[in-house]
């Protein structure tokens, strides 16, 4: 790998001032791979768990967040913890392997020690050393597979349908998935998927008559033992995604249908009942305290890399929540000792999949280098260098979001900007080149159209409110599981606790408030309406232009709302 | 999936479909209007309509039950039932309380019928929906948030 002499600057500035040789510490880290990855075997119902991965297929930078913040009854509970609170609450040390691992603290210098995470090539090797002695393990997907990447969006998924067959997914269930339309989910489940790969979702019905669209759940026998995998795919999807994408479909979290497929999985012999979700982990802590009878739920969508469940008592007992990260960062591993058709016993553990520490498998790298050789010249084209971190997780802006807004400010001359809150996307660090994919990976979806709008001040309230409050509604079954929209060239205050329509408050442009009744030049991406289909050039186009103009994209300045209600608040450092 | 359930339902969508009830003698001509109470269907508010339908006061039951989705996947035609365990219901009725006028379905069930009601409601705005059940000649109520959004920005 060649490096120019900025980057190579950089790299000696941060070993510096780590006061550390990069090479010791590596080595430590190394020595310490073994017993990380040394998991004893337990039990004899063994299931594996990635989600969120985002079409990530290799080994990338991401920075957990922080600030994941947390109200009422989640205040200070998980996943609402970041930095040194979520060390203390899974009694992890400062600057271990761990620390890095699950938290953002010292991400750059840790970020340089490590190197690398995720990478399908890596997860497999993982994922065979788990099966080696874990006869019968199932491996679980959550979905959220399909998208995330230049590759996947260009083949309509293919690369990533391709990857999880190979990487041996036994059962999935869905969220970004259904962005490829109707057709294409059901084309993929009925040839590609065939005999291999279950798609299960509970809570997807027809609009017309409510007839199930995919498996509620499916049954398999692991040494003897049946256990049911129910299908929980994200209940949003035609309202935070567009709804022409699947009009025939209804979503919804459907916990009364939910309580009859386990009820259902149990009376057909079921002795373990596990719920495979796309929920988010909020919506997933509620309804394990609500419906009976389901053992585990292996969680995603909110990206919370959470390395211990929580344990929900409830009518029928106990459920176990865990949530496995984001862009192939985790493994989880979830063990069941299961006696006379109880479960007797569990562990879990949730692995961090570090490239360095484990060699990429040679069959999964050839297929990704193939998947990915008709695009490399498009892929690899340096748009410009990053002399700041850029990443995008928070509750409220990402320094690679920033870049955005300030692009759609820029290329479409407009005052104010929005960027959608989502929660994918990988981290750059500092010196890195910014390359085509890297935009591509924040951007790629399949309505990627930029929008210029002329909207009224009221309507730009109506719009902050209406996304503050799917972030923070008290109740977890109205929350949908993304960030804030991202907002440029706004001043503006949020306190999260007040009621909706009071949350957003003094928003101000270039020192004057918002008058409701002006009008004003609104430049976004991503619109959801099917009238927006086409509106302007792709986001990356916006964004690549910007960048190849600029060259250098100096460390941004975030333009983030003055907190209220915040203080004192283990969701925020 | 029952797909031939559904293509004889499709092929017999609409006005087709609907004289085939009449014809099969589900539905009788004039009984959807037979109890139109026009009063509560002009009624703006809830407190209005509650007027108009006699139902001043309506006991906050438990035993009511309003379905629906969290939050609408299209507020213009958002499904929403209603059932109950009480005994001899009558009536059935859904209010919006946010809609301009907010009742939106009003069911007289003849004696002997199931107390359990489908239909689709057209919503502009977030707004608590509100279930009305006449058991015993007295009306109980029960509600439920559904909140519709502008859509985006998930995930």
């Amino acid at each position: 790998m060649s490096m120019n002499r900025r980057e190579f600057l950089q790299v000696m500035a941060v070993a510096a001032a780590g006061g550390m040789s990069l090479h010791s510490e590596f080595a430590l880290a190394e020595k310490g791979a073994a017993k990380l990855y040394d998991l004893p075997k337990f039990g004899n119902v063994s299931l594996l768990h990635i989600t969120d991965c985002h079409a990530q297929l290799l080994p990338i930078y991401f920075r957990e967040p922080n600030v994941n913040l947390g109200f009422g009854d989640q205040f200070g509970k998980v996943p609402h913890l970041v930095g040194a609170n979520l060390l203390k609450h899974f009694g992890f040390k400062p600057n271990s392997i761990e620390a890095h691992a699950y938290t953002y603290l010292n991400f750059e210098k840790a970020a340089e020690t490590y190197g690398k995470v995720g990478g399908f090539a890596h997860l497999a090797t993982l994922v065979k050393r788990m099966k080696a002695n874990r006869p019968g393990a199932l491996l679980l997907d959550g979905g959220d597979t399909w998208q995330g990447s230049g590759t996947a969006l260009w083949t309509n998924a293919q690369d990533m349908v391709d990857a999880c067959k190979a990487l041996g997914v036994n059962v999935m269930t869905l969220h970004w998935e259904s962005t490829y339309g109707e057709a294409r989910v059901k084309e993929i489940e009925e040839k590609d998927f065939a005999g291999q790969i279950d798609i299960v979702a509970q809570n997807v019905k027809t609009t017309d008559f409510g007839d199930p669209v995919f498996k509620p759940f499916v049954m398999k026998k692991m040494n003897g033992v049946p256990v049911a995998i129910i299908g929980q795919a994200f209940p949003y999807t035609p309202i935070a995604n567009p709804r022409w994408q699947t009009p025939n479909w209804s979503f919804g979290i459907q916990e009364e249908n939910m309580q009859k497929t386990v009820d259902e999985a149990r009376a057909a012999g079921a002795q373990v009942v596990v719920v495979l979700s796309h929920n988010g982990m909020d919506v997933d802590l509620k309804m394990a305290s609500r419906v009976k009878g389901i053992d585990a739920i292996l969680g995603g969508h909110t990206h919370d890399g959470m390395p211990a469940p929580v344990v929900v008592k409830n009518a029928g007992g106990q459920t176990l929540v865990t949530n496995a990260g984001s862009n192939g960062k985790y493994l989880g591993v979830l063990d069941f000792d299961v006696r006379n058709g109880k479960i007797a016993d569990f562990r879990y553990k949730l692995l961090p999949v570090f490239a360095n520490l484990l060699p990429a498998d040679k069959d999964m790298q050839a297929l990704i280098d193939k998947a990915r050789a008709p695009y490399l010249s498009k892929l690899n084209e340096k748009l410009a260098v990053s002399e700041g971190l850029l990443y995008r997780r928070g509750n409220f802006n990402g320094t690679f979001d920033q870049v955005i807004l300030d692009s759609l400010m820029k290329v479409k001359d407009a005052e104010i900007a929005f960027s959608p809150g989502f929660r994918w996307g990988t981290s750059l660090l500092p010196g890195q080149p910014i390359l085509m994919e890297h935009v591509l990976d924040q951007t790629a979806i399949t309505y990627p159209w930029t929008t210029v709008t002329n909207m009224s001040g009221e309507m730009i309230k109506t719009v902050l409110e209406d996304v503050c409050d799917n972030l923070f509604n008290p109740d977890p079954y109205y929350q949908q599981g993304g960030d804030m929209v991202r907002v440029g060239g706004l001043q503006w205050t949020c306190d999260p606790t007040a009621k909706m329509g009071s949350r957003i408050q003094n928003m101000m442009l270039k020192g004057k408030l918002i008058d409701p009744a002006k009008t004003y030049k609104v430049a976004g991406w991503a619109p959801v309406s099917e009238e927006a289909k086409n509106a302007g050039e792709p986001i990356w186009e916006v964004v690549a232009q910007y960048m190849r103009d600029i060259k250098t994209v100096k460390p941004v300045n975030l333009n983030l709302p003055t907190l209220k209600s915040a203080a004192n608040n283990p969701g925020i450092a | 999936m029952n797909n031939q359930r559904r293509n004889v339902l499709k092929a017999g969508s609409g006005a087709a479909l609907m004289g085939l009830l009449a014809a099969a003698g589900i539905i009788t001509p004039g009984m959807a209007l037979a109890d139109w109470n026009k009063a509560a269907f002009d009624a703006k508010s809830m407190a209005d309509t509650l007027k108009a339908l006699g139902a001043e006061g309506p006991a906050d039951s438990k035993d009511v039950q309003v379905t629906g989705p969290d939050i609408a996947e299209n507020g213009a035609v958002v499904p929403v039932g209603v059932g109950t365990t009480l005994p001899n219901v009558t009536m059935v009725a859904i209010l919006i309380e946010k809609n301009p006028n907010a009742l939106a379905a009003a069911f007289t069930l003849p004696a002997g019928t199931q107390p359990n009601v489908q239909t689709r409601v057209k919503m502009g705005q977030t707004s608590n929906v509100y279930a009305l059940v006449k058991s015993d000649g007295k009306f109980f109520m029960a509600t439920k948030e559904i909140k519709v959004t502008l859509g985006g920005c998930g995930g």
